[in-house]
C-alpha cells in the first residue's frame, strides 16, 4: 500500500496520515509544484496548526485532505479512509462524514439563516440526528440567540462561529479550517481560537488548522512548518 | 430543507422571481384565453344553430364541414323539400360572412317565425321594410344601439328594428331578397343552406337518409344534432394548427425566460453551489435544487396565469362580447400547466448542468 517502505510504522491512533504527498498544477505550459511530498501525522484528539508563508501549499493540503480535490501522488488516509482511489463521488460522501470545513471567508449561504445554515449541512450530510452535546457546542459559540438572523445580520465573529457550528453538526472526524482568523480583528480572532481549543480539550474534537499567523499557530496542541510544498517541523 | 432553500432563493431575488413568473403567466393567459375563445365560438356556433329550432340542415353537398362559399343552392329548392312528407317547414338562408367570425343571415322572417316557434324580441319587432334588420342583444349592447336607429353593416344603411336574445342563427337577420341583391346571388335567386323542421322530431335520423337519397348530388342533410356535434376544435384543423403554434411559441418563451432567469442565478450563486457542494452535495443535489426552483416558477407563473385569463375574459365579457365570446375551459388548465412545466424544465437543464459541474474550489474562491 504505502509508496515508502521505510516509513516508520504510523500508530494507530492517528486519524490522519499523510505520506509523500505530491500535487502538481498544470497550468498551460507550465508546471506547478505545490507539494513534494509531504508526511504528516495528527493524532485522535489532537489540535495541529499547520503554519507557512503564502504560497507554500497550505491550502492545497487543505482542499486534498478535505477530498476536496484529488492527490497527484502519494497516500493519505483519514480515518482509515485511503483517499487515492477515491472518485469524485466517494470523495463527495467523505466530505459529507468525515470533514467539517471552516473556511477564512465564513461561506455561510446568505438567504439562510444561521439555524438553516446548520441544518442544511446536516441534511447534506444526510444525518438525523445532531451530537449528543450539540447544545452545549452551540452555548460554548455563544450563538444560540442568534440563530434566527441571515448572516448578513451577524457580525465577522458570530458568522464564523455558526460556521464552527456548522462543521461540527455531523460530527466530523476532522474539522479543517483555513486560516479562520483571517477576516477577523484580534479580539474576535482570539475569541474564536480560544473557542476551537475549548472544543477539542472538551470534546476531543481533531482539529487541522491552517495559519500563517504565529499567534493564532500558538493556540494549537503542536505546530507544523510549511514550505515550498514541504512540511518541516517546527 | 432543500425546499426552505429553494424558496429562500426564490425570495431573494423576488423581482427576477416575479417577472419570470409574470412572463410564464402571460403565456399561460395566452393559451387559455386562445382557447377560451376558441371554444366560445364554436359553443355560440352551436347554440345558434340548435335555436334555429330546425331539425335538419340541407347544405351543397360537397365534402367539408365548414364552407363559407356561399350562395350555391337556387332557391327553387325550397318549396321542393317543404312538399316532402314529414316536412313542416323548410326556410331557406343566405349566410354572409362579415367581421370574421360573424355571419348575416337573409331569410323570411315569417317563414322562419313558423319554424321556430316564434322569437323572443327583446326589443321592436320583426322586419318588415326591405332594409330592416334585426340583431342579436351582445351587439346591440357593445354598439349602444336603439331600435329605429341606422346601422350600417356591410356597407349598407339599415334600420334596426328588432333586437333578439344572443343564440339563434346569427347575430343579424335581414329581409332575404334584400342580402340577395346586396350579393348579387339575385339572378337567379340564390341561397347557402335550408332549415328544415319536421312534423316529428323522432323521426330526424329516418328523414336526413331519405333526404341523401333524394338530393343526392344536390344537397346533403345532416340532422342538427349531428351538425352542432362537429362544432368541435379537432375539425377545424386551421384553429388547431394555430392553438399548436401559440403552445409551442409559449414553450419556447418560458424556456428562455426561466434559463435566462436560472443562468443569471447560477453564475450570481457561484460561491453558493460551492459551499454546498463542499458541505457535500452531489451534482444531483444541485441539480435538483435548480430544477424545483423552475418548477417554483412554473406553478407561480400557472397561478399568474388562470388569474389574468380570468382577468381578460371578464375584461373581453364587459367590452366587446359581440365580437369574441370566451369561456372558461378549465379542461385546459392541466395542460396550461404541462406547457408550463415544460418550459421551465427546459430552462432549468443546461443552467443547472453548469452548475452541477462547477468546479468546487474554484466556486469557493469566486468573488
Ligand atoms: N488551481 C491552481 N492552479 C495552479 N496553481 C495553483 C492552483 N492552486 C494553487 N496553486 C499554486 O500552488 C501553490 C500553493 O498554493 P496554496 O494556495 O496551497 O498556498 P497557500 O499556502 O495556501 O498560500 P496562502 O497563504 O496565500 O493562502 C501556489 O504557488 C499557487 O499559486
Ligand atoms: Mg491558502
Amino acid at each position: 500500500m504505502s509508496s515508502a517502505p521505510t516509513m516508520n510504522p504510523v500508530p494507530a491512533t492517528d486519524i490522519i496520515r499523510v505520506r509523500d504527498l505530491h500535487k502538481t498544477f498544470h497550468t498551460g505550459d507550465v508546471d506547478v509544484y505545490a507539494l513534494r511530498g509531504v508526511d504528516l501525522n495528527v493524532g485522535r484528539g489532537e489540535f495541529l496548526a499547520v503554519i507557512g508563508p503564502s504560497g507554500s501549499g497550505k491550502s492545497t493540503l487543505f482542499h486534498i485532505l478535505g477530498g476536496l480535490a484529488p492527490p497527484t501522488s502519494g497516500e493519505v488516509w483519514i480515518d482509515g479512509l485511503a483517499l487515492r482511489q477515491l472518485t469524485e463521488t466517494q470523495r463527495t460522501e467523505m466530505r459529507q462524514k468525515k470533514v467539517g470545513f471552516v473556511f477564512q471567508k465564513y461561506n455561510l449561504l446568505p438567504t439562510l439563516t444561521a439555524r438553516d445554515n446548520i441544518a442544511i449541512a446536516q441534511t447534506l450530510g444526510g444525518s438525523t440526528t445532531r451530537p449528543p452535546d450539540f447544545d452545549e457546542i452551540l452555548q460554548l459559540l455563544g450563538i444560540k440567540q442568534r440563530l434566527s438572523h441571515k448572516p448578513r445580520a451577524l457580525s465577522g465573529g458570530e458568522q464564523q462561529r455558526v460556521a464552527i457550528a456548522r462543521a461540527l453538526v455531523n460530527q466530523p472526524a476532522i474539522l479543517l479550517a483555513d486560516e479562520p482568523t483571517g477576516n477577523l480583528d484580534t479580539e474576535n480572532s482570539n475569541a474564536v481560537l480560544e473557542i476551537l481549543r475549548d472544543l477539542n480539550k472538551r470534546t476531543r474534537q481533531t482539529i487541522l488548522m491552517i495559519t500563517h499567523n504565529p499567534e493564532a499557530a500558538a493556540f494549537a496542541d503542536r505546530i507544523v512548518a510549511m514550505r515550498d510544498g514541504i512540511i518541516h517541523a517546527a | 430543507m432543500i425546499n426552505k432553500l429553494v424558496i429562500e432563493n426564490l425570495k431573494h431575488r423576488w423581482v427576477r422571481t416575479l417577472l419570470s413568473a409574470l412572463v410564464v403567466g402571460v403565456q399561460v393567459m395566452s393559451i387559455l384565453t386562445l382557447i377560451g375563445l376558441s371554444h366560445g365560438l364554436l359553443e355560440q356556433s352551436a347554440q345558434r344553430a340548435k335555436g334555429t329550432g330546425a331539425d335538419i340542415f340541407l347544405k351543397p353537398d360537397t365534402h367539408g364541414t365548414f364552407s363559407f362559399s356561399g350562395a350555391q343552392i337556387n332557391e327553387r329548392f325550397v318549396p321542393f323539400v317543404e312538399k316532402q312528407p314529414h316536412v313542416l317547414q323548410a326556410v331557406g338562408v343566405l349566410s354572409v360572412p362579415i367581421e370574421v367570425v360573424n355571419t348575416l343571415n337573409g331569410l323570411n322572417f315569417s317563414e322562419f317565425e313558423k319554424l321556430n316557434g316564434g322569437t323572443q324580441f327583446i326589443a321592436g319587432g320583426p322586419p318588415h321594410g326591405a332594409n330592416d334588420l334585426v340583431v342579436d342583444a351582445y351587439y346591440a349592447k357593445q354598439h349602444h344601439l336603439q331600435i329605429g336607429q341606422a346601422v350600417k353593416v356591410m356597407g349598407h344603411d339599415w334600420r334596426l328594428s328588432g333586437i333578439i336574445a344572443g343564440g339563434v342563427l346569427g347575430r343579424f337577420i335581414a329581409p332575404l331578397a334584400t342580402l340577395q341583391q346586396l350579393t348579387g346571388n339575385a339572378e337567379p335567386p340564390r341561397i347557402s343552406e335550408i332549415l328544415v323542421k319536421l312534423d316529428d322530431p323522432a323521426l330526424t335520423n329516418q328523414e336526413v337518409t331519405r333526404l341523401n337519397q333524394l338530393l343526392k348530388g344536390n344537397l346533403q342533410a345532416i340532422s342538427v344534432a349531428d351538425f352542432v356535434s362537429q362544432f368541435n376544435i379537432n375539425n377545424i384543423p386551421d384553429l388547431k394548427a394555430f392553438i399548436a403554434v401559440v403552445t409551442v411559441l409559449a414553450v419556447v418563451v418560458g424556456f428562455l425566460v426561466v434559463f435566462l432567469s436560472m443562468y443569471t442565478a447560477v453564475v450570481e450563486r457561484t460561491r453558493e453551489i460551492g459551499i454546498l457542494k463542499a458541505l457535500g452535495a452531489k451534482p444531483n443535489t444541485i441539480l435538483g435544487i435548480l430544477v424545483r426552483e423552475a418548477v417554483v416558477l412554473a406553478i407561480v407563473g400557472w397561478v399568474i396565469g388562470l388569474v389574468f385569463t380570468f382577468a381578460a375574459r371578464g375584461a373581453i365579457m364587459a367590452t366587446i362580447p359581440a365580437s369574441l365570446p370566451v369561456v372558461n375551459v378549465p379542461a385546459w388548465w392541466p395542460i396550461a400547466a404541462a406547457i408550463a412545466l415544460a418550459g421551465a424544465l427546459l430552462g432549468a437543464i443546461y443552467p443547472g448542468w453548469k452548475a452541477a459541474r462547477q468546479d468546487t474550489i474554484e466556486a469557493l474562491a469566486y468573488e
